[in-house]
C-alpha cells in the first residue's frame, strides 16, 4: 500500500500533480473523514427525507382540510425558498433557541450541532420533494385495487402500508432517483454551516497546499462516482422490485 | 391516461392531471404567505419581550428592507444572465448530444453528464478558482469581477440541464415525426430545424422554467464564494446590528419571503403551462 | 343484533340512491335467504351494480335501510370493517393486488384483516386455490396469468375471509368466450356448497340454470322478479319481454 501512496508523490516531483491526499497521512484522513461524512449526511437524509415524504403524501389524502393545508404550506414553502437560506435558518436562527449543554471540555455545546442541523434542514427540504412525488405515485396507484382492498375489509392504514405505498413506490422510482440525486449534491451546502464533508475538507487542503485545480477536479470525480453509485443501486433497487406483468 | 414524461434530471416535474385550466390569477394562493409573515412577526414578538432600549425587531428589519430588496435585485440579475448564458450553451451541447456523429455525440453526452452529477456549490468554487481575474481578448482586457465568475460558475449546471432537457424533449416526440419528414427528402438538419425544435419548444419551456427557479435560488451560493448578494447583505446587516440573536429569524424568514414571493408564482406558472401544452397536444 | 337463519340474510328496502342530481335507485325492495343464489340483470345504467356496492357498504345510500344479518348497513355508526368480514366482493376487473403472488393475494387479508396465523393461513390459501382449480399457480403474479385465472384467485380471495355472502359484480363480463365458463362453473360449485350469492349478470344460461331467484332492474327500480322458470317463461312486464328478447 505504501507504495501506491509513494506513486503520488513521485507524480508531484514529476510533473507537479499534487495529489497530498494521496500521499500525505495527515490529508488523507482529512479526505476520508469528509468522504464519510458526506456519506452519513447523504445517507441520513436519503431516509429521513423519503419517510417525511411518504408520511406526507398520506397526510395529503386526510379527510380533514386543515391537515391536507399544513402539508400543502410546508410543501410549496421549501419548495420555493432556497435550501441555503433554509439551512441558515435553522442553524442560526432556530439553533440559537436549543438549550445548550455541558461538554467534555468545560464549556457549553447546543444539543444539535452543525451536522445535526445539516440534516434536520435538508431532510425537510427534500421532503417537501418527496411528498409531491409519492402524491403522484399514490394517484397512479388505480381506484379499483384500493376498492378491492376496502371490500375485504383493509382499514385505511393497512390499505396504504400494504397496497399504495408498494404500488405507488413502483411507479415513483425514476423521480425519487432524480431527487435523491440531487439531494446528495445538496449536501454540500453543509458546508456553509461547517459541516466537516468532503468538500470542506477539500478546501483546507487546497487552502494547504495551493492545489486548487486538482483538488476541484477530484472533486468533480469523487462526486460523480457517488452519484453513479447512487444511480446504480437505485437501478438495481428498480429491477428488484419489478413486478411481471405491471406498468412497463 | 398516457402523460409526457420528460427526461430532465429536476426533481419537480409531476406527470399531470387533467384539469380545466383555471384563472392564472386565482391559481396563486398568495395566503401561503400568511405563514410566514407570522413567522417574522411571531418571532419578532418574541424578540420584543426582551428588548426596550434598542430599536424594536420589526423597525430594525425595516430600516434594512431596502438595501436587502435591491441585494435581491442583483440576485435576479445574476439568474437572468446565468440562465442566458447557460441556456444558450446548453442548446449547442443539448442539438451535439443527437448529433449523428459519433465523436460529437458522446462528447457531448460525456460533459452533460460530467456536469449535470456535480453539485453546483462545486462547480461555481471551480469557476471562482480556476477562472482568470482578467481575460485577454484580442488584445483588450476584459477584468472579470467575482460576480461575473460567479454568474458563469452558475451557467455550468444550467448548460447540462439544458442539455438534457432538450435531449428528452426531442426525444419525447413521436417517431412518426421523423420518418414523415425524411418522406419528404428533408435532410436532418432541416428536419431537426424545421419540425423537431419547433415542436419541442413547448414541452421543454415547463422544465426550463423551473430550472430558472431553481438556478434563482441557488444565486444565494455566491455568498459563500464572497460575490455580494442578498445573503452577504442580510449577513452584513445583522453583524452592523451588532449580533442580536433577536434580529436573526426576521431576517432570515424576510429573505426566505423575498425568495417566496418572487419563485412561487413561477412555479404556478410552470404548472398551469404544463398543463395547458399537454392539453393541446 | 341477533338475527337468525330463517330472517333474510340480506333485506333490502326502499333503498334510495343518487350519485349528486342524478337518481340511480328509486325504490328498490329485495330479500336473500341464507343459501339463496340470486341474480339481478337488466340494461346497463338501471342501477345493478350500484345496488350491490350499497350492500357491503362501497356506496352509501340516501333513503331507506339495508339490513345485513340483521345489522343495518346504513348506520352511521357501523363498523365497516366488521361488514366486510361478513361479505365478500368479487369484481368485474378482479383487482387483484399486482405485486402479490396468487398464494399471497389469497392469504393477505386473512393474515391483516382476521389475524390469522401465517401458516394457517397458508394452508387454507393452497387448498382454496386448489378448489378453484388453480394450485399451480400459487407463485404466479397477476401479470402472469390470464382473465380468468385472475377471476378464479379473485373468488378465492374473497372466500379465504369465510364470508356469509358474496357479490358478484358482472365478474365475467371482461372475460374471453372461452374463460366465462371456467368462472361460472366454480361460482356453480360455490352455490351447490350453500354459499350465499347475489349476482350481477349478463350469463343468462348460467341465471336461469342456478339461480333461486332473478330479479330484472330497470331505470332504478325491480319491475320484475321470480324464479327461472316462471322468469324466462312466463315474464309478464313487457319491459322485461323486451329485455329478454334482445339478450336471448
Amino acid at each position: 500500500m505504501e507504495t501506491f501512496y509513494e506513486w503520488f508523490l513521485i507524480l508531484y516531483e514529476d510533473t507537479g500533480i499534487n495529489l497530498p491526499f494521496m500521499y500525505d497521512d495527515y490529508d488523507r484522513g482529512r479526505i476520508l473523514n469528509g468522504l464519510w461524512a458526506t456519506i452519513k449526511l447523504s445517507a441520513t437524509c436519503v431516509l429521513f427525507s423519503v419517510i417525511i415524504g411518504m408520511v406526507g403524501a398520506w397526510l395529503q389524502g386526510s379527510p380533514w382540510k386543515i391537515t391536507r393545508r399544513v402539508v400543502n404550506i410546508y410543501v410549496q414553502l421549501f419548495r420555493n425558498t432556497p435550501p441555503l437560506v433554509q439551512l441558515y435558518f435553522f442553524y442560526f436562527a432556530v439553533g440559537i433557541l436549543i438549550p445548550r449543554v455541558e461538554n467534555d471540555w468545560g464549556g457549553t455545546s447546543p444539543l444539535i450541532d452543525s451536522f445535526g442541523w445539516a440534516v434536520i434542514s435538508l431532510s425537510f427540504f427534500a421532503g417537501a420533494f418527496n411528498v409531491e412525488i409519492f402524491r403522484s405515485g399514490i394517484e397512479a396507484v388505480p381506484k379499483s385495487t384500493i376498492e378491492a382492498a376496502k371490500a375485504l375489509g383493509f382499514s385505511r392504514l393497512q390499505i396504504y402500508k400494504d397496497i399504495t405505498l408498494p404500488l405507488a413506490l413502483r411507479v415513483v422510482i425514476p423521480s425519487l432517483n432524480n431527487n435523491l440525486v440531487n439531494l446528495v449534491k445538496t449536501t454540500t451546502l453543509a458546508y456553509a454551516i461547517a459541516v466537516p464533508e468532503l468538500l470542506y475538507e477539500s478546501n483546507q487542503i487546497w487552502s494547504d497546499n495551493v492545489n486548487v485545480t486538482e483538488m476541484m477536479l477530484f472533486l468533480l470525480f469523487a462526486y460523480f462516482i457517488l452519484v453513479g453509485i447512487l444511480v446504480w443501486a437505485m437501478n438495481s433497487w428498480d429491477r428488484a422490485l419489478k413486478i411481471p406483468g405491471f406498468g412497463q | 391516461m398516457k402523460y409526457q414524461t420528460y427526461k430532465t434530471d429536476l426533481p419537480v416535474m409531476m406527470p399531470y392531471k387533467p384539469v380545466e385550466i383555471e384563472n392564472f390569477g386565482s391559481s396563486i394562493k398568495f395566503w401561503y404567505l400568511v405563514p410566514i409573515l407570522a413567522l417574522i412577526l411571531g418571532t419578532s414578538a418574541i424578540a420584543q419581550s426582551g428588548s426596550d432600549i434598542r430599536l424594536g425587531t420589526m423597525q430594525t428589519l425595516m430600516r434594512w428592507m431596502p438595501l436587502l430588496l435591491q441585494g435581491f435585485i442583483f440576485n435576479v440579475l445574476i439568474s437572468v444572465m446565468a440562465m442566458a448564458i447557460g441556456t444558450g450553451l446548453g442548446a449547442a451541447l443539448g442539438i451535439g448530444q443527437l448529433s449523428h456523429n459519433r465523436l460529437v455525440r458522446s462528447s457531448s453526452w460525456l460533459l452533460t453528464q460530467f456536469f449535470r452529477n456535480a453539485p453546483w456549490l462545486v462547480l461555481l468554487f471551480f469557476a471562482m478558482f480556476l477562472l482568470p481575474f482578467e481575460v485577454n481578448i484580442f488584445g483588450i482586457i476584459v477584468p472579470l469581477p467575482d460576480w461575473v465568475k460567479a454568474t458563469i460558475g452558475l451557467a455550468l449546471p444550467v448548460m447540462a440541464n439544458v442539455s438534457e432537457i432538450i435531449r428528452g424533449a426531442v426525444l419525447s416526440l413521436p417517431s412518426g415525426q421523423w420518418e414523415a419528414a425524411e418522406s419528404l427528402a428533408y435532410s436532418r438538419r432541416q428536419t431537426l430545424w424545421l419540425i423537431i425544435l419547433p415542436q419541442c419548444l413547448k414541452r421543454m419551456l415547463p422544465p426550463w422554467m423551473n430550472l430558472y427557479a431553481i438556478l434563482t435560488m441557488a444565486t444565494v451560493l455566491a455568498s459563500i464564494v464572497g460575490v455580494s448578494e442578498v445573503m452577504t447583505l442580510t449577513g452584513e446587516a445583522l453583524a452592523a446590528e451588532g449580533g442580536r440573536p433577536d434580529l436573526l429569524a426576521p431576517f432570515y424568514a424576510f429573505v426566505l419571503l423575498i425568495f417566496f414571493v418572487y419563485c412561487y408564482p413561477i412555479a404556478q406558472l410552470t404548472v398551469r403551462l404544463e398543463r395547458k401544452f399537454s392539453v393541446i397536444n | 343484533m341477533s338475527w337468525n337463519d330463517t330472517e333474510p340474510m340480506v333485506s333490502i328496502k326502499d333503498v334510495y340512491k343518487s350519485f349528486g342530481t342524478l337518481e340511480v335507485l328509486k325504490g328498490v325492495s329485495l330479500d336473500v335467504m341464507k343459501g339463496e343464489v340470486i341474480c339481478i340483470i337488466g340494461p346497463s345504467g338501471s342501477g345493478k351494480s350500484t345496488l350491490i356496492r350499497c350492500i357491503n357498504g362501497l356506496n352509501d345510500i340516501q333513503a331507506g335501510s339495508i339490513l345485513v344479518e340483521g345489522q343495518e348497513v346504513n348506520d352511521p355508526e357501523l363498523d365497516k370493517l366488521e361488514l366486510r368480514k361478513k361479505v365478500g366482493m368479487v369484481f368485474q376487473q378482479y383487482n387483484l393486488f399486482p405485486h402479490k403472488t396468487a398464494l399471497e393475494n389469497v392469504m393477505m387479508a386473512p393474515i391483516r384483516v382476521l389475524k390469522h396465523d401465517k401458516e394457517i393461513a397458508k394452508k387454507a390459501a393452497v387448498d382454496l386455490l386448489r378448489k378453484v382449480g388453480l394450485e399451480d399457480k400459487e407463485k404466479a403474479y397477476p401479470g402472469e396469468m390470464s382473465g380468468g385465472q385472475q377471476q378464479r384467485v379473485a373468488i378465492a380471495r374473497s372466500l379465504a375471509m369465510n364470508p356469509d355472502v358474496i357479490l358478484f359484480d358482472e365478474v365475467t363480463a371482461a372475460l374471453d368466450p372461452e374463460t366465462v365458463n371456467e368462472v361460472l362453473l366454480t361460482i356453480k360449485r360455490l352455490a351447490e356448497d350453500g354459499m350465499t350469492c347475489i349476482l350481477v349478470t349478463h350469463e343468462m344460461g348460467f341465471a336461469r340454470e342456478v339461480a333461486d331467484h332473478i330479479y330484472f332492474t330497470d331505470g332504478g327500480l325491480i319491475v320484475e322478479h321470480g324464479n327461472p322458470k316462471k322468469f324466462f317463461e312466463n315474464a309478464k312486464d313487457p319491459r322485461t319481454k323486451e329485455f329478454l328478447s334482445q339478450i336471448l
